[in-house]
Parts: C-alpha cells; structure tokens; sequence
C-alpha cells in the first residue's frame, strides 16, 4: 500500500490506539492536517498555544498510562512546546511530540521558520529525531512510542520535513521494535530482592517513601499488600499522591519542604526508608547529609542512573516498581510495628501540621478543603505551582489513584489550564478540578477558549490571593519582606471567564465557599471560581532552602483559637 | 588525581556524540580527552573518553551515557589491565644543523619522522601520554610549530574482551549506521 508521510504517521497513531493529538496547524504541518479527515478514530484538539498542547498530551499521558501525542508546526510552533516537554522529561511522563520541519533542502539554511528542535530539545527528551527518508518513518514512529512509553518514561520527539510528510512510500507496519541498544530491565536482581526483604525483616522503625514510579507503574495493589504485610508507614512524594490511599491508616501524606511535620521527624528517626519509584530529589531529603541518618537505604526504581545519584543505597534494585514489588512481597515476613506506628502518631497529634484556625477570613487552605470533601473520592485535582499547590497536596488525602496531577519536576506555573483540558478528555464522565492559582491562571488562561470550544465540563478554582503566593512568602520569609514584582494587577476573572461563555462565580465569604462549589458542581458545564482569599497567607509546614528535614518548622500556632478544629480528612 | 578511561560503543546515527556531549555538559562532568571512530562492528563507533574521577562520579558518567539510546555498552577499563595509547604529530623547527640532534630523540623514543621540510619535520609519535609529554619535552627546544594529539585509546588485555556485545557480529541486530537511504545530515554529530 502506497501512503504519504503524513498518512504513515497516523497509520502509525492509530495502531498505536491513540484517541486525540493535540495540537497547532502552520505551514510545515499541514499535511498531517490534511490527512485528519481520512482518520475519523483519532481526534485532534485545537489548543491555543502549543505549550498548551503539550501540557494537555501530558496530563492525558499521567491519567491514562498511555503515551500522550501533540503536535506542531516548525520554527515558534515547535519552540512553544519546549516548556511542555521539559515537564514532561522532569516527571518521567511519556509524550510523543511530532514537528513539521522546514522541507528538507531548506535544513541548516535558517529558512523560514525554520528552528532546530531537535537540538533543542536534546537535553530534554529521551529520545529524539529528525526524519530525512519517508522509508524511516514508521520505523521511527514505532520506535518513538516504544521508548517513550518502557522503562522510565519521557518525552519523544519526531521532527519531520514536510517534504517528507507528502512524499509516498509503500507502507510497512514493523511488528516489532528492536532496538539492540535499549532494553531496560524490569525484573529485579533476586538476591538484591532477598536482601531487601532481610532488611525489612530486621527494621524496627521502617518507611516506604513512593514516588511518581508507583503510578507508572500501577503498583498500588503491590504496594498496598507490601505496607500491610511488614506494617511500614507510607509516605507519599508530591508526584506519589494518588499512588497510596488516602483513606488508609498507613498513608503519612507528603514528606519534604511543605510536607508533614510528622514525616519530616520520622525520616530522621526510621531505621529503614524504602524509596520506592522516586529519585530522592532536594525537595524531599532536605540538606542531603543530614537525611534518614539513622536509616539503612533500600532503593526500587527503573533508572539505574538514579540509584546512588543523591543517596547512599543499601541495597539499590533496579526494575519496575510493580515486577519488583511482585517478587518482594512474598517474602517478606509479616510484621506489626506498632510501636513506631503510634510514636509518628504523637508527633502527628502534637504537630497537627494542616490544622486550619478556625477564623472568619477566607482562608486558601479552607477552601481547598472544602473543595475535596464535598467532591468525593472519584474526582481528579489539577493543580498549578506554588501555594495553592502545596496546600492542595497537604490536603490531598483521596484513594483513586492517579487522580493528583501536578507539575513536580520542572514546578511549571500555568499547568493547571492546560493539564485540566487533558485529564478531562482522558476521563470524560469523571469530575475535574483545576485548583489554579491566579498567577499560573493568567499564564495559560487563554486555553478557556479551547475549553469552551470543547464543552469541557472542567470546574477552576482560582485561589486568588492577589499575589505571586509562593514568591512573596520567599521573599517575606527569606528576603526580610522586601516584596518585589509579586503584586499582580489582576483582570476580573468573573468577566473574563463569561467573555469566553463559561460560567463563573465570585467567593470572598467563608459561609459562600459551600454553596459555591455546590453550584459549580450542579452546573453541567465549565466553571470558573474566583476564590478572593486572604492574600497573606504562608504554607506551613516549611523548611528553608538548604535545610534539614529535622529543621521543619511547624505551621505557627494561632493567635486566637475559639474551638480549635483539628483538621484530618481521613 | 585519578584518571579513568571509559570505553563506549555507540550506534553510528545523526547526533549521537551531540547527545552524549549534551549529557556531559549538562551534569557539568569533566571529560578530558575523547577519541572516536569505527569499531569491528559494522555500524558501531567506538568512543575512548577520559575523565577525572576526582572530580567526577565515574558512577554517574556511565549510568548517564548508558540512558542515552545509541549507547550500546559502555565500561571503565580502569577496572581492568589495560593498554593505552596516545598519538601525537608535531611539527618541529629544523633547520639542516639542529636535524641530528632531534633525530636522536626520534629514535630514543621511537618515533617516526612523516614529513620532511627544508626547515622543519613533522614526527609522529606513539605512547602513553607520559611517553608523549616526555618526547615533547625533549623536542621543546628546538621549537615546536604546530601540535596535534589524539586523546587516549584504550583496550583491555587478555582474551576476553569487556566490551563484548550480544549478536555484535549483526547475527541478532541489526545496528542502524547513518547513511542508509537518504543522505542524512552529518553522521555522529
Ligand atoms: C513558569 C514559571 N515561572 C516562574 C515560577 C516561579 N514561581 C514559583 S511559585 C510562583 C508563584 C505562583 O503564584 P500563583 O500562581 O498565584 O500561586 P500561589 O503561590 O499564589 O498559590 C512563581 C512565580 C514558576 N514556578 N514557573
């Protein structure tokens, strides 16, 4: 069968079971355009910014477990889903990003629009090509999405001239991909394995810390079942949210710079950290020779490349978390510690860590609260970077798993549009929430238009705090409360939201926060929340840059406490 | 200081040595020197790189290098007796009165004049870097013009070889060199 290039590629996306490309038409693309007709299983999604795009691929990528696909023209196209693909490359997230190029006789003489992605994106993809021979097409497609979705991750990159898009070639689908020099391990070394399960067998104070590999993996029934069986606390990082449940007595919440006061103890207490599908990043370990230093390490994840790259490991195991874990299990003895159980229990009654003061201002933290409680467990949170964030992942305490997305690695402002539109589109019956801030908002709130366009039911909740939140408690706390550039004019977010023709509501009382939400949630379509919360209102707990954990310092206590309200959702 | 020397086979494609290169500078590794060309394999280079593991986490440049996909095995030969060697060219002022005395040096150290000029040789010299240095050193007076050395190139001793792959001969993979089909632009870089 004799195809263009550009049918080759969707050839090669429909087999791959690919539902939606996201993406940007321009001049060195449209061919694949002209092809979408003749493709009715796949749909395109016109975003509005190819950041956009990418951000949405990738949200879909988190959600599903399947590769996420976006797409855009050369030159600024390209370039606009540089940011998206960083997230993605620092939050192990499978993405395949496909680029019309300038034609290929025009390569290397700086053409029109004309922009080397590839060496752009170099440091920022697992893998990446430029496609000189429509004969390497499928060939490249195939092995595209092969190393973009095993091992641990990332973002892919297929640059293609759009010569090559139009010229034909006789199609020829490779079954199977071989790629002699990639072959990333997935079982675990056995007797790295029995080891692990000795060491657990002799710790008195253990600790699983999971990572975003727990997710990717879908290990939680592993997981849950290794917790149980030896009693070990689980701790989960920003990006492990949703990997544990949060309903379950062994569930800590989140360790590191904004995490649980009680984790931050405990880690510096335990005898045994198990990081299970994470890389022990700054945010998490604090000043990294003062981290878990009474503890023995026992290392699971894909990339051997993260064993030993920060922390000392016992016994590191490279594998997929879910194979591993599969293998461990069984022999590991079961175990009741509940000693070191009701030891991080008093910390945790005595630093209740998110308590929130029962005052009558706005508080951001009530209404993120409020937000989960009357959403249910089923629901998915986007989040943005900073404040807001933090909170909402302090206060994430949901059992369905993967229902947290969030920017870790990279901690891109602007996410929380974008990432919405993918989550929504990747579980269209299920209720989204977009906890925004009103900085990030701003970054990529003209994706409202994509969202009104698609009738995507997305619920926003702008925590308006009239500043850079997370910028101003920096420079409050660490720069003597010179504030600079964090004060934003804002628009107002209720007209700009109906400008678009998505409903929107306005929230600066306590008492309407319940009500609100409730509307949002009544309403069959988009709604935008402005929340005008309190403005000066620090995430707690906090350890400063450079820290140790065992530094923390502890949400304050309130001035005025009527009837003091411990806050705990499980 | 401890020099390690790390050999690395890598898939012959369009940018590979940007994307090892990319890694090194990235995670700010200290490379010394770095020699590239074929190996037995057909459609496989052979990279000999030097870094300074007082500096460096050796662990680190290997498991970095290795992620990168061309990178078909990679390994220390530090770990293992080894043979290396460095080539040097230098072009050397001589005029006739001064061609004896360096001649002497040349054959001290076993080197080979390759070019002959009315005032000056080019020689070619083989060694450790020690050797090379050495060799330079004695030259140095007579006036050195022009310098090229190789880097160091390094195998392992013995029989076996740590570099050995699965199905190197091509039996099992197929390695895929640039310049199949099309013309690509560049081949490794
Ligand atoms: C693209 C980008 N630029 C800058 C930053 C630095 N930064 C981190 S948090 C933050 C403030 C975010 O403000 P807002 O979205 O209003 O959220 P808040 O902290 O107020 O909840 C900034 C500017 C970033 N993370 N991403």
């Amino acid at each position: 069968m004799k195809l263009t290039g550009a049918q080759i590629v969707m050839e090669c996306l429909a087999r791959e079971g690919v539902e939606y490309i996201f993406g940007y038409p321009g001049g060195a693309n449209l061919p694949l355009y002209d092809t979408l007709p003749q493709y009715p299983q796949i749909r395109h999604i016109t975003v509005r910014h190819e950041q956009a795009a990418a951000h949405a691929a990738d949200a879909y990528a988190r959600v599903t477990g399947k590769a996420g696909v976006c797409w855009a023209t050369s030159g600024p196209g390209a370039t606009n889903l540089v940011t998206g693909i960083a997230n993605a490359w620092m939050d192990s997230v499978p993405l395949v990003c496909i680029t019309g190029a300038v034609v290929s006789w025009l390569i290397g003489r700086d053409g029109f629009q004309e922009a080397d992605i590839t060496g752009i994106t170099l440091p920022i993809t697992k893998q990446n090509y430029l496609v000189l021979d429509v004969n390497d097409l499928a060939q490249t497609m195939r092995e595209g999405f092969h190393i973009a979705t095993t091992g641990r991750p990332g973002p892919v990159l297929i640059d293609i001239p759009r010569d090559i898009q139009q010229e034909e070639t006789e199609f020829e689908y490779p079954e199977k991909v071989d790629i002699a020099s990639y072959k990333p391990a997935t079982k675990g070394h056995q007797g790295q394995i029995k080891k692990a399960a000795q060491l657990i067998g002799e710790s008195e104070r253990p600790l699983i810390l999971a990572g975003h590999g727990v997710i990717i993996s879908q290990a939680y029934d592993e997981l849950r079942e290794l917790a149980e069986r030896a009693h070990i606390p689980v701790i989960c990082t920003l990006l492990g949210l949703g990997g544990f449940p949060g309903s379950h007595e062994l569930f800590m919440g989140m360790p590191g710079m904004h995490g649980m006061y009680w984790n931050n103890m405990a880690i510096g207490e335990a005898d045994l950290v198990m990081g299970i599908g994470m890389r022990f990043d700054d945010r998490v370990t604090g000043r990294l020779k003062d981290f878990a230093p009474n503890a023995k390490i026992i290392h699971i994840d894909i990339d051997p490349a993260e064993i030993g790259k920060n922390v000392k490991t016992t016994v590191p195991i490279v594998g997929d978390v879910k194979q591993v874990l599969s293998d461990l299990n069984p022999l590991v003895q079961a175990a009741r510690h509940d000693e070191w159980y009701a030891h991080i229990q008093k910390i945790r009654e005595e630093h209740p860590s998110i308590a929130i003061p029962n005052v009558n201002k706005l508080l951001p933290q009530y209404v993120i609260k409020s937000i989960y409680e009357q959403s249910g467990h089923d629901a998915y949170f986007v989040t943005g970077v900073g404040q807001h964030q933090m909170w909402a992942a302090q206060f994430f305490w949901n059992d369905n798993p993967a229902s947290f997305i969030t920017s870790g690695g990279l901690g891109t402002m602007g996410f929380e549009v974008p990432a919405a539109i993918g989550v929504q589109f990747a579980r269209p019956k299920s209720l989204v929430w977009s906890i925004a801030g009103d900085g990030g908002f701003q970054m990529t709130m003209q994706e409202l238009a994509t969202i009104a366009e698609y009738e995507l039911p997305i619920k926003f909740a702008i925590i308006n705090n009239g500043f850079l939140g997370m910028v101003r408690q920096w420079q409050h706390l660490y720069y003597d409360d010179n504030l600079q550039s964090v004060r934003l004019l804002q628009p107002d977010f209720v007209k700009l939201a109906e400008a678009f023709g998505i409903a929107a509501m306005r929230v600066n009382e306590k008492t309407e926060v319940a009500p609100t939400i409730d509307k949002a949630l009544q309403h069959p379509g988009p709604v935008v929340i402005d929340f005008e919360v309190e403005q000066h209102e620090d995430t707690f707990p906090a350890m400063s840059p450079g820290a140790a954990l065992s530094e923390t310092t502890d949400q304050p206590k309130f001035e005025e406490e009527p009837e003091p309200k411990k806050v705990r959702s499980s | 200081m401890s020099t390690h020397t790390i050999v690395a086979l890598v898939e012959n494609r369009p940018g590979v040595l940007n994307r090892i290169v990319s890694k090194w500078r990235q995670r700010g590794f200290n490379i010394e020197s770095l020699a590239v060309g074929h190996s037995e394999v057909p459609g496989l280079s052979r990279m000999t790189f030097t870094v300074d593991g007082t500096t460096t986490d050796i662990d680190q440049v290997t498991k970095q290098m290795y992620k990168v996909i061309e990178v078909v095995k990679i390994a220390d030969l530090t770990e293992h007796d080894m043979v290396h060697r460095e080539l040097a060219m230098v072009k050397v002022t001589a005029p006739p009165k001064e061609r004896g005395g360096i001649m002497e040096v040349v054959d001290i150290f076993r080197a080979k004049i390759v070019d002959v000029a009315t005032e000056s040789l080019i020689i070619e010299v083989t060694g450790t870097e020690e050797k090379v240095d050495a060799f330079l050193e004695m030259v140095r007076p007579y006036g050195i013009k022009e310098l090229v050395r190789t880097g160091r190139i390094a195998m392992a001793r013995g029989g076996g070889t740590p570099m050995a792959i699965e199905g190197a001969k091509g039996e099992q993979h197929r390695y895929r060199p640039a310049g199949e089909g099309k013309a690509k632009v560049g081949t490794l870089i």
